[in-house]
């Protein structure tokens, strides 16, 4: 081939070559749809070698018609399903089921991951339960303000997260019965139950002190004279069959018609065995999980993600995991965040306190836990409002959503 | 159809590379590096003789095996440049995600010189320290409040002549975005937004401007894809979606959209939802009943849950550290790799330059409270002993409730660290939350048990107060 440059000079490479050659090839096929090579030989090597440089080419700028008008798209949601659905709980019972509670409330049922789909909204409202302690535990000052005057008495305690801050259920957390604190007698524990019971009407967690002996001792005897109200004892672990007290207290769930709470740290293969054990002595009906709530800063993502895991699997057709989960989102009070005096810049401790229990809180919803341990009215409300605003049916009209571009601040 | 990056094998990324094992990414050899590829704990990037020329097409089917479903956009210049979205998965625990999403603040056109000086650079400094890291926000979102083109313009002009943070212009206005783009496209600044009725002007601006565009329409997928099949047709690709940020009534539909979006692009491979997401949690402030408190409390709660919920970018109107706080800390620990262990390795540590005299600490080896009293001895400056006792990796109030942490662990621990061979002392702090097996410990370890302060940000006082230990010794 012989091609000279419009300067009458040689071209001193491919590159040039092509470069000169490129655009009067355009010109002349510009407007042709096809072009045909007679008596045309070409060895592979050229071949590749004319691809290779081909992006040099200024190719023909591909003119896009411009759209004028919108495309009609629309959208079909996902349609997903499950295999798997988690078992429904029901805590406390009435007297017509053999409790004294007026109220009682069920959580479970999920048969899709926490609101994510249109058309699975969670099919119940996700209940709160607020702490009561049996002996002064250091606490921030912030929890401590709303709490004054009933601090001595747990069932005045009951009464006001009852009725001042809605709570579902209450939490009694018998921290006096451990032997390096008070070491008060399963009796004595059991005589605070049932104040509590006759206190208020809403159903009861039973929380232990941690020794899973004492625990045991301590569970036993309230599961007996608390005889069928469907308490939750909080709770059940791995410990337990290590130290081969997991039966007695599973028995007495059973006898005395109780749910046991099942408690692990942040490892699944931990919950499904303890489960395991679980079956033994319980029907699933009695059994929900606590997984371990890490406070926001402290870990919350672990949390976080065994909760999602947890229901993934459950979802996925794992039958040791279709309990339904619970969280203490109390634990995010161990956040220094939540009552450190910190640099002015980061606001007065009595909104970041509560906030920090809310934001720990609504992470772990959305990951899918049934039902909450809780501290702080104002986290309380959040999520309670949280949750009713989720549960509205989603599909209605969407909202007229005003225009934040042009908003005064 | 494409396939998840979760049903890639290390092969199918072996196969595409230059197999000439020189290591140079750090690894043994080339299939090393893919799977380390596979799971996403190396880049295409870090493989040199990927980019020799003759390895073009090697690396460009490469990056086409990897490519996220959702699209990575960035804007911004420089070191501060974003990039959001690039997402693969719709749960955390199938892959770490990726492109922890920016936080912008917004500023608006009426702002005064002085307020909006002093505005910017809040937000240039905002800086948290957690566990050796400064969580920072990213940059300024500019409203149009005047609806006048030129003080849009002049204040868009200021602004970036105050950060080098990357700038979102919001305006529906044709006039308006065209007057600060004609001042800051330099910047690369996003483009919100095209909607429904100004889409070909806006689809125009960021064709001559050469800046991604976000695609907003409230609550209503069906038209938002169909805004994008127009606008990609229109020749652009750098989108960002908006479908929309309610709190109250509309926060189930926010919520539900959001995930709806981000399943259907990921999991349905629906080319036209694979784009980053944007949350504005700002429109909270719309509200004008309600007080000044309640609304950045609104806005800390949708800001925290839309961060959850795949936002791969936020509009914040609050300064206030207490509403941002939380979001920089969760923003930043979602964003954690999870296959990361809870713990770190148990045995002795030493902080400053320790000597005879010196205090010996101890605590559990889960990894946040280590790296917790970690930071606190650091910035402290306390020279000291440190043994950190293997609890499972469980933190210390639930390993000593779990007996994870036993009179009897501190003893063996005190032991296998030697430090008794180190000091001319016995006296060894506990943490305040696990006074409870002090007794105990005196007697397993035959030394004085001290108990330091339940939280560790109490040593530096408590250190000062209490140490030398006086009477005994």
């Amino acid at each position: 081939m012989n091609v000279t440059t419009e300067q009458g000079k040689k071209p001193a490479n491919e590159n040039e070559l092509l470069q000169e050659l490129a655009p009067r090839l355009l010109k002349l096929l510009s407007g042709m749809d096809r072009v045909e090579l007679e008596n045309f030989e070409m060895e592979i090597g050229d071949l590749e070698l004319w691809l290779q440089q081909g992006s040099l080419v200024p190719a023909i700028p591909p003119q896009p018609s411009r759209p004028t008008t919108l495309f009609s798209e629309g959208f079909i949601p996902p349609q997903e399903s499950y295999p798997g659905k988690v078992q429904e709980v029901t805590i406390g019972a009435t007297r017509s089921d053999g409790g004294t509670r007026r109220t009682t409330v069920t959580c479970g049922g999920s048969s899709a991951p926490p609101f994510t789909f249109f058309d699975h909204p969670p099919p119940h409202q996700l209940p709160i339960a607020l702490d009561v302690f049996d002996t002064h535990i250091p606490m921030p000052k912030t929890l401590k303000e709303n709490l004054a005057g009933v601090m001595d008495d747990p069932a005045d305690w009951a009464k006001l997260n009852v009725q001042k801050f809605g709570a579902d259920v209450v939490t009694i957390h018998l921290l006096s019965t451990d032997p390096l604190i008070a070491d008060t007698s399963p009796k004595v524990a059991a005589a605070t139950v049932e104040n509590i019971l006759q206190a208020v009407d809403v159903p009861l967690i039973i929380g232990g002190c941690g020794d899973p002996k004492k625990d045991t001792a301590v569970f036993t005897k309230v599961a007996e004279v608390a005889e069928g109200e469907r308490l939750v004892l909080n709770s059940v672990t791995l410990d337990m069959v290590e130290s081969k007290n997991l039966e007695a207290v599973a028995a007495a769930a059973k006898l005395h018609n109780h749910v046991v709470l099942a408690f692990t740290g942040l490892e699944l293969n931990n919950a499904k065995e303890l489960n395991r054990r679980l079956y033994e002595f319980l029907p699933p009906d009695q059994i929900v999980m606590d997984l371990t709530t890490a406070a926001l800063g402290y870990g919350l993502e672990y949390s976080y993600t065994i909760y999602e895991r947890a229901r993934h699997a459950a979802l996925m057709g794992d039958r040791e995991l279709q309990h339904p989960v619970i969280s203490a989102s109390t634990n995010a009070w161990a956040a220094r965040e939540a009552w450190l005096q910190m640099d002015p810049i980061y606001g007065p401790k009595e909104f970041r306190g509560p906030l920090w229990e809310t934001v720990t809180a609504l992470t772990l919803v959305l990951a899918g836990v049934d039902m909450f341990m809780m501290m702080h009215p104002a986290a309380v409300r959040t999520i309670r409002e949280v949750v009713q605003a989720l549960s509205l049916a989603p599909s209605s009209t969407p909202a007229t959503l005003r225009d934040w571009t042009i908003m005064r601040s | 159809m494409r396939k998840n990056i979760r049903e890639i094998s290390p092969i199918d990324v072996y196969k595409l590379l230059p197999r000439t094992n020189c290591k140079e990414c750090g690894e043994s050899n080339c299939m090393a590096f893919a799977t380390k590829l596979v799971n996403s704990e190396k880049n295409i990037e870090d493989c040199s003789p990927l980019f020799w020329s003759e390895n073009a097409a090697l690396y460009a089917q490469l990056k086409e095996l990897l490519a996220p479903p959702i699209t990575a956009v960035m804007f911004g210049t420089g070191e501060n440049a974003v990039k959001i979205g690039g997402k693969h998965v719709v749960y955390r625990h199938e892959l770490t995600y990726h492109n922890p999403p920016p936080i912008f603040i917004d500023i608006d056109d009426l702002t005064k010189e002085e307020e909006l000086e002093q505005k910017v650079r809040a937000v240039n400094t905002f800086s948290y320290n957690y566990i050796g890291r400064n969580l920072i926000l990213n940059g300024l979102a500019l409203r149009c409040t005047s609806g006048d083109p030129a003080v849009f313009a002049a204040t868009a002009e200021k602004v970036a002549n105050l950060t080098s943070l990357p700038l979102i212009l919001c305006s529906f206005d044709l006039r308006v975005m065209e007057a600060g783009l004609v001042k800051v496209n330099n910047r690369r600044p996003l483009i919100y937004a095209a909607t429904q009725e100004n889409w070909m002007g806006m689809a125009d601006l960021a064709l001559k401007y050469q800046c991604p565009l976000v695609v907003a329409v409230p609550q209503d997928i069906g038209l938002l894809r169909s805004i994008v099949k127009t606008l990609k047709a229109f020749g652009l690709t750098d989108l960002v979606l908006d479908p929309g940020t309610a709190y109250d009534h509309g926060l189930a539909r926010t919520i539900y959209t959001f995930s709806s979006i981000r399943w259907a692009g990921c999991r349905g491979e629906d080319e036209l939802l694979g784009y980053p997401l944007l949350a504005s949690p700002i429109s909270v402030w719309t509200e004008s009943e309600i007080s000044r408190e309640i609304m950045a409390w609104n806005e800390a709660c949708l800001a925290a849950m839309l961060i959850s919920r795949y936002a791969d970018l936020l509009i914040m109107h609050s300064l206030e550290g207490w509403v941002l706080l939380p979001q920089l800390i969760w923003r930043f620990n979602l964003y954690t790799d999870p296959r990361k262990p809870v713990s770190v390795e148990p045995g002795l540590r030493t902080f400053g330059t320790p000597h005879r005299d010196s205090p010996v600490l101890l605590t559990s080896n889960y990894a946040l409270t280590y790296f917790t009293v970690e930071s606190d001895l650091k910035s402290a400056n306390v020279d000291c002993y440190l043994i950190v006792v293997d609890t499972a990796g469980i933190s210390v109030e639930s390993a000593v409730a779990g007996r994870y942490l036993t009179a009897e662990k501190v003893a063996s621990a005190l032991k296998d660290s030697g430090v008794g061979e180190m000091v001319n002392h016995t006296f060894l702090i506990l943490p305040g939350l696990a006074a409870r097996i002090s007794g105990e410990s005196e007697e397993t370890t035959s030394w004085h048990i001290l108990v330091g302060p339940r939280d560790s940000s109490g040593l530096p006082k408590y250190l000062k107060e209490h140490w030398p230990p006086k009477g005994e010794e």
